[in-house]
């Protein structure tokens, strides 16, 4: 393009300031502190379809919003812009004559007086059409998300609830607790727990953690929960059950599994639980005299990993005042500082309990994983049993 | 539960006069008193706090269950009063916390000398002959404009402003760091002021009260003051030569005296 010569230059900058302001390429508007109308330019009166007589000493500036706006411009707008004396970026619909919306942005500073009182209030609209449209589009996508994320998370808890029993039955003289701790909403967790009555005075239980989360996780959590309840009756012997689970998960998807699994037959003061474990972590015993122990079981293979695992067993004779507590690695596997949480340290926690009942220690440990807090990565699922220590009263059921 | 971190109760003014109690209204926080503030001070022993989900308040208290209806909000405001174990309490609601202090005030009259309502309106739906002054559609309109607007909020920045208040440059780096609020809980808030009918509570009040309003008002309009003052037994009304929904910002001297007056009266 050729620069024009000096008089035509001129001629071009000759808009006076009084132009500039009536055909700016956005809105003025100038209005009392009532909100009176004092000055509007141009463009602003074309956008809206209005004659100057009909706003300028007439009307206010908030009844050229809609009124769900003007009920935005009283409890924020207006207050805001007396405190800070200016507002900026506000969106907001102005009402044509017409009756149209036309979606803008308002910029709004505070004009004072010599003595710094608030004297007028200058406002500068855009046409924000597009920019709306726009908006919207990215409004109904983040509706979009929030909706699919309810379904997800809503989806999340029933899979996990159908992999959890509603409640455990009654064993005869022993109480039983258990807790399930979802590390996230959106995720189904691999931990899972059952307790289950067998033929005679006997109650099988498990507890165990499937490698992984999600679908996957989810889809071996429910074959290994329904294997190991239907070769329990089959033959209650805890070997043979972790042998029989350990043959379906092998020649079906191959995943990693932790599980302990045991009997539960009531004694004349307690019960005998007779335990077999595929590499789980130690359950702590904790004894009516205070003392804690973790009972180990070394030897015990991973599950679905090898076709002729081998399991260990061990007995525990719980008597009166005693408590077992079996637990997924997710509460001792949590961040405490730079390290882990871990079995020691579980133990000596629940020391103090003596003489512990299922509920207390179910209790001390729900308290355990809320201190621990965000350290906790995993889901956590727990399972305590207990044998009233004698002399107390049995708890109503 | 800590009340007072929960609502960044904030005690000031004199020893030795009457408590008075000040609850903001929809839209902003406790900021929005600070142009009463020295006028009241000198007199009262002023009470400030946010509303949960309001300006400093610990977002963390807030769930939508509890705060979706104006009865949380009044049991807020009688913890503040139990924790602070405040007695003759000059309770002073501005819009949405007028009847927030009508509900509190209604479920234990015998802690409050007064109440002082401010711009209030008990239902701004119109419904048959009750002229409130908008339709569902309009309280609709509302709620886009409040999910078009940020004002001040951003979601990695708030958690900053809110855990450090000794740095106040925190707050300053964005724009209209007044009132500042999560636009979903704005939303929800906006819902209980904007929907809640609380015409029947009114005329259970027994605590002594006083309506001001304003002269023009887009959000609370005369007549609905007086319909307040009307159904409230042996109310005052004042209606202030004011222009606007926040008489406390637009014309504090003659606010603070209005509650002077009606404090000293008593």
């Amino acid at each position: 393009m050729k620069w024009p010569d000096g008089a035509a230059f001129a001629a071009l900058l000759e808009d006076s300031a009084e132009d500039l302001y009536d055909n700016a390429p956005c809105g003025y508007v100038s209005y009392l502190l009532d909100g009176t109308i004092a000055k509007i330019n141009a463009t602003l009166l074309s956008w809206l379809g209005h004659d100057r007589d009909d706003l300028v000493g007439r009307r206010r500036f908030s009844d050229l919003l809609t009124v769900g706006g003007r009920m935005y411009y009283e409890t924020h707008f207006a207050p805001l812009l007396q405190m800070q004396g200016e507002l900026g970026g506000v969106a907001l619909e102005m009402k044509a004559a017409n009756g149209t919306r036309l979606p803008v942005l308002l910029t709004s500073t505070v004009k004072r007086g010599p003595g710094g009182e608030a004297q007028l209030i200058r406002t500068t609209v855009f046409d924000a059409r597009d920019r709306r449209a726009y908006e919207e589009e990215l409004l109904r996508a983040r509706q979009q998300a929030e909706r699919e994320r309810d379904r997800a998370q809503q989806l999340a808890r029933t899979l996990q609830q159908t992999l959890l029993p509603p409640a455990l039955p009654d064993v005869r003289g022993v109480e039983v607790e258990a807790y399930y701790h979802p590390a996230s909403l959106d995720q189904v967790g691999g931990d899972f727990y059952d307790l289950f009555p067998l033929a005679g005075d006997t109650w099988g239980f498990f507890l165990g953690d499937v490698s992984g989360k999600g679908v996957d996780a989810a889809v071996v959590t429910s074959l290994t929960r329904y294997t190991l309840r239907a070769a329990a009756i089959n033959d209650p012997e805890p070997v043979s059950v972790l042998k029989h689970l350990n043959t379906v998960l092998t020649r079906a998807k191959p995943r990693l599994c932790t599980v302990i699994y045991g009997t539960i037959r009531p004694t004349a003061d307690g019960a005998t639980i007779t335990l077999a474990t595929g590499g789980h972590t130690p359950p702590v015993l904790i004894g009516a005299d205070g003392v804690a122990e973790l009972v180990r079981m070394p030897g015990g293979q991973l599950v679905g990993v090898l076709p002729d695992a081998r399991f260990v067993t061990a007995e525990v004779l719980l008597g009166p005042g005693d408590a077992l507590l079996f637990y997924t690695d997710g509460l001792t596997e949590a961040r405490v500082g730079d390290g882990r949480y871990s079995e020691e340290a579980l133990r000596d926690h629940l020391g103090g309990l003596a003489p512990a009942t299922a509920e207390s220690v179910i209790a001390a440990v729900t308290l355990l994983l809320t201190d621990l807090g965000d350290g906790v990565e995993d889901d956590t699922a727990l399972l305590a049993l207990s044998v009233q220590p004698p002399g107390a009263t049995s708890p109503v059921s | 539960m800590d009340v007072l971190r929960r609502n960044n109760v904030v005690v000031t003014g004199s020893e030795t006069g009457p408590v008075v109690l000040l609850a903001h209204g929809f839209g902003c926080d406790q900021n929005l008193w600070r142009r009463v503030l020295p006028d009241l001070a000198e007199r009262c022993r002023v009470v400030l706090f946010d509303h949960t989900g309001c300006g400093r308040s610990d977002v963390s208290a807030w769930s939508p269950e509890r705060y979706g209806t104006l009865d949380g909000y009044a049991g807020d405001v009688l913890e503040i009063c139990r924790e602070l174990d405040l007695r003759d309490v000059v309770l002073v609601g501005h819009s949405v916390s007028a009847m927030i202090a009508v509900l509190a005030a209604n479920e234990e009259p015998e802690r409050f000398s007064q109440l002082v309502l401010l711009t209030p309106s008990p239902c701004y739906v119109d419904d048959g002959d009750y002229h409130g002054g908008f339709s569902r559609e309009d309280v609709d309109e509302l709620l886009v404009a409040l999910e078009s607007n940020y004002l001040g909020w951003s979601s990695t920045m708030a958690p900053l402003i809110v855990d450090n208040p000794d740095r106040p440059e925190l707050a300053d780096e964005l724009k209209n760091s007044f009132c500042r609020t999560d636009p979903a809980i704005a939303r929800v808030f906006a819902r209980a002021t904007f929907l809640s009918d609380n015409r029947e509570d009114l005329r259970k009040v027994t605590v002594p009260t006083l309506v001001i309003q304003c002269a023009v008002d887009a959000i609370a309009p005369p007549e609905v003051g007086l319909y307040t003052h009307e159904q409230i037994p042996g109310s005052k009304l004042v209606t202030l030569n004011a222009i606007g929904h926040c008489p406390q910002l637009s014309a504090p001297e003659m606010t603070a005296e209005a509650i002077l007056e009606f404090v000293n009266g008593r």
